[in-house]
């Protein structure tokens, strides 16, 4: 090619400081970027494609620096740039939208006023003029009401429609260049797509270049024209998007192209005489006594030891419904068996042994296990609480259970879970479930923080855990891949209603409700020309 | 915990150092003061000589002496009050945030009454009608104070109360102390422990204050703040000496505060 690259970036090392002296998290990376080039930046959490992406703005976080190699855009050398120099490429002409549009907006100022904020303050454009604008950047990334909606403030819209303002806000100085760092991975699928293809076609329209870092691999073959896969702060390959997915050459690659590839072993249909384990029966309830009722005649069956999806967008009352199955939702109508025996509706009234029956894995890890408590109370806890073991045979039962969940107990049963990568941290929370000796366990979203190798392994986990302890699961996901490989049934929810419940097989294959079909076929493939298929496709409807 | 202690900045090390001594000085006082804390052992208003260091004050007493054992009840007084302050403002704070509903809003509200009253004002009321003996004294100050721990540890457990890991062991059936002193206090500690050391100093000049004003700690016991007022009219004369009972309270409240602040930044995670 005889163009000059917009971005060009050698050798560079950028190092955080600790306490046990620099860690280097990006180790000579080098890429070259052409003007409306999209450049697919992908890899697990911690690979060093935020701080690479960032990099490539002249920037580093707190406590990180360059250490060496260089940062050329367009003539300009970014590492040794003054602030000054680099604050005014910024925004004007190198723009990055995050992955969270809610944390990065201005809660106390209207969206349009946060989209004039640069062509104001950098270019001294005139604010009305570029409040023009703004609608028509609105109206181009397909936000409803665009002449209205730059007047609310970030709480007064959806996260795909802040999203997608954001990603206006970005263009607003028509940068040379956009870094999107995972725009849509907070998103439900089917709003994902509207996201997706509103940036594609602005990036289009504008010749813009960018940047494009995610881990999901069906998004980035739909974005990006050419692909780098990064592991530790290394390149592990580059290829153009069709190349890479249809041949990918190293290892590591392959085994992150695999990963959607797992599946659980099925399972015969269950005899319908026999007594569901977990049934809801017409379940209604709502948040609050004046509330509108969130879920609306909920009803399905759990059978034991299988595995039941429930699927749906944010919203549309998946974890509700396991809410009011564990009780912490009082339902206001209906009713919940467990084994045929009706369960008391406030968690309060219900015994012990009752609440021994349920559990529940949160999604986030993090948050669900305790900070201050070592991971042999954590786990320990149930098991005294529950059988009553104490001292010795409490020990004993803790390590066997970390033994069950793939972690040595020499190493970890002392640790704090500050300590725990995500990945373990789950695989506590699992073992905590276990430890009560549940019959039905309730997965919320348990993988969805996760990596996907990372995630993988959370799932064969589960399907093992099921069939060495006779485990029923109530499987909350958002995830269609996810239904795939773990589910026996699957209930697809919408608008706190149950619009499909059935056998995998038959909710997976056609026909479908309306609304399945939109659900499943909003989610991303791995094939480059997936989302202009489903844009036509739609368009024509 | 090491590590922090390693990288102690050297206001909070000048703050211990101060704590320390102040502590030894309360606990070895018969040993270290040169007469007892309510002899009359000279002429009143005797200026600082070798056998009086610090001269004596309007009844003779030697005032090095008094300062010394000052230091035993002033300091005793105010951390006995700061702990019932702590164990009461706290307990009804994590069973108000546990519990939420009508519990929270009835403890809170109550709070609320109390704090819109002036706490000098309260104290002197009530001091006046219990009569002002130190074990009322402690008490009555320490419930006032107590509600300014309610606030803060109510905010502090409400964060946590919301926690992933405090539903499930709600849903696992555990008890309310259970959920109260294992599940939510343990993650709370950090800011309280750093709020303990800031309600010190402040519970310290109240009682130095009441003692002023008459109402704190009764004479003949010696307190800084009551010296403070006896020696007054020395200041008058150009001798110093009714300072340094203040000055030790400034010095007091400076390594408290010194402390703190590092707490605070240690709990708040800031580099620098």
């Amino acid at each position: 090619m005889t163009q000059t690259p917009l971005l060009t970036i050698t050798d560079l090392v950028i190092q955080a400081q600790s306490d046990d002296g620099p860690k280097t998290l990006i180790d000579g990376l080098s890429l070259s970027l052409n003007k409306g080039e999209v450049l697919g930046l992908i890899g697990e959490s911690g690979a060093g494609k935020s701080t690479f992406g960032l990099g490539a703005m002249g920037f580093t976080r707190d406590g990180c620096r360059f250490a060496s190699g260089s940062v050329i855009f367009d003539g300009i050398e970014l590492t040794q740039a003054s602030p000054k120099v680099r604050r005014g490429l910024r925004s004007t002409r190198i723009a990055y939208v995050a992955q969270s549009a809610a944390a990065s907006f201005n809660p106390a100022y209207s969206l349009i006023r946060q989209y004039s904020e640069f062509p104001v303050l950098a270019e001294g454009r005139n604010r009305s003029a570029v409040e023009v604008d703004a609608v028509e950047a609105y109206r181009r990334m397909h936000l409803p009401n665009p002449e209205e909606i730059g007047f609310r403030y970030p709480h007064q819209v959806s996260g795909g429609q802040l999203q997608r303002a954001m990603t206006a806000m970005a263009m607003a100085c028509k940068p040379d260049l956009i870094i999107f760092d995972e725009p849509t991975t907070a998103l439900d699928v089917t709003t994902q797509i509207e996201v997706l293809e509103a940036i594609r076609e602005a990036v289009r329209e504008f010749n813009t270049a960018a940047i494009y870092i995610t881990h999901d691999l069906a998004v980035v073959s739909q974005m990006a024209d050419r692909i780098m896969v990064l592991r530790h702060g290394n390149l592990v390959e580059e290829a153009p998007t069709a190349k890479m997915m249809s041949d990918p050459q190293e290892e590591y690659t392959k085994s992150l192209w695999a990963v959607r590839s797992f599946k659980a072993p099925a399972k015969p249909l269950p005899d319908d005489a026999l007594t569901p384990l977990v049934s809801l029966k017409n379940v209604t309830a709502r948040y609050g006594p004046a509330g509108p009722d969130v879920l609306q005649n909920v009803s399905f069956d759990l059978h034991k030891g299988r595995t039941m999806a429930i699927v749906g967008e944010s919203g549309s009352g998946k974890t509700t419904s396991a809410r009011c199955a564990m009780g912490l939702l009082p339902r206001r109508a209906g009713d919940v068996l467990l084994d045929g025996v009706s369960l008391p509706p406030d968690y309060h009234k219900r015994s012990k042994e009752q609440l021994q029956q349920l559990q529940i894995i949160y999604q986030m890890a993090d948050t669900a296990l305790n900070p201050k408590q070592k991971i042999s109370d954590i786990i320990g806890r149930p098991v005294t609480f529950y059988t009553g073991l104490r001292g010795r045979a409490r020990t004993e039962r803790v390590r066997d259970l970390l033994s069950a969940i793939d972690l040595d107990p020499n190493v970890y049963f002392d640790r704090y879970p500050g300590e725990l990568s995500g990945g373990q941290k789950q695989r506590i929370g699992i073992a905590r479930a276990l430890a009560a000796e549940p019959r039905v366990v309730i997965c919320d979203e348990v993988t969805s923080a996760l990596d996907q190798l990372v995630a993988e392994g959370i799932l064969r986990l589960l399907v093992k855990l099921q069939q060495d302890f006779d485990l029923s699961y109530l499987f909350i996901t958002h995830d269609i891949a996810t239904v795939e490989s773990i589910a026996d049934d699957v209930v697809v929810m919408q608008k706190g209603k149950v619009v499909e419940a059935g056998p995998k097989d038959q909710i997976m294959a056609p026909p479908h409700a309306p609304y399945t079909e939109l659900l499943l076929s909003s989610v991303p493939e791995m094939d480059p020309g997936w989302l202009d298929r489903v844009v036509q496709k739609r368009a024509l409807e | 915990m090491t590590r922090h202690l390693r990288k102690m900045p050297l206001t909070a090390l000048f703050g211990f150092a101060v704590i320390f001594t102040y502590a030894c000085v309360a606990i070895f006082a018969p040993l270290i003061a040169p007469y007892p804390e309510t002899a009359i052992v000279g002429p009143e208003y005797m200026p600082w000589s070798d056998e009086f260091l610090l001269g004596t004050d309007s009844l003779g007493r030697d005032m090095l002496s008094r300062l010394i054992y000052a230091a035993r009840n002033t300091l005793g007084i105010a951390i006995a009050t700061t702990l019932i302050a702590f164990i009461l403002g706290c307990s009804a704070a994590l069973f108000a945030a546990t519990m939420q509903g009508w519990v929270d809003q009835v403890i809170s509200r109550i709070v609320d009454v109390m704090m819109s009253i002036p706490t000098l004002i309260t104290s002197l009321l009530l001091l006046t009608i219990f009569g002002t003996s130190v074990l009322n004294l402690i008490l009555i100050i320490a419930l006032l104070y107590s509600t300014v721990v309610f606030r803060i540890a109510r905010a502090v457990a409400m964060g946590i109360v919301v926690m992933d890991y405090v539903e499930a062991a709600r849903i696992r059936g555990e008890g309310m102390f259970w959920i109260m002193f294992r599940e939510v206090l343990p993650n709370a500690a950090t800011p309280l422990v750093a709020e303990f050391g800031l309600r010190f100093t402040f519970v310290f000049l109240t009682v130095s204050a009441l003692s002023f004003l008459g109402l704190g700690v009764q004479p003949p016991l010696a307190d800084w703040g009551a010296m403070v007022r006896e020696n007054a009219s020395l200041i008058t004369f150009g001798d110093l000496t009714p300072l340094l009972p203040a000055g030790a309270i400034a010095l007091l409240t400076l390594a408290v505060n010194f402390i703190v602040d590092w707490m605070l930044h240690v709990a708040s995670g800031l580099k620098e």
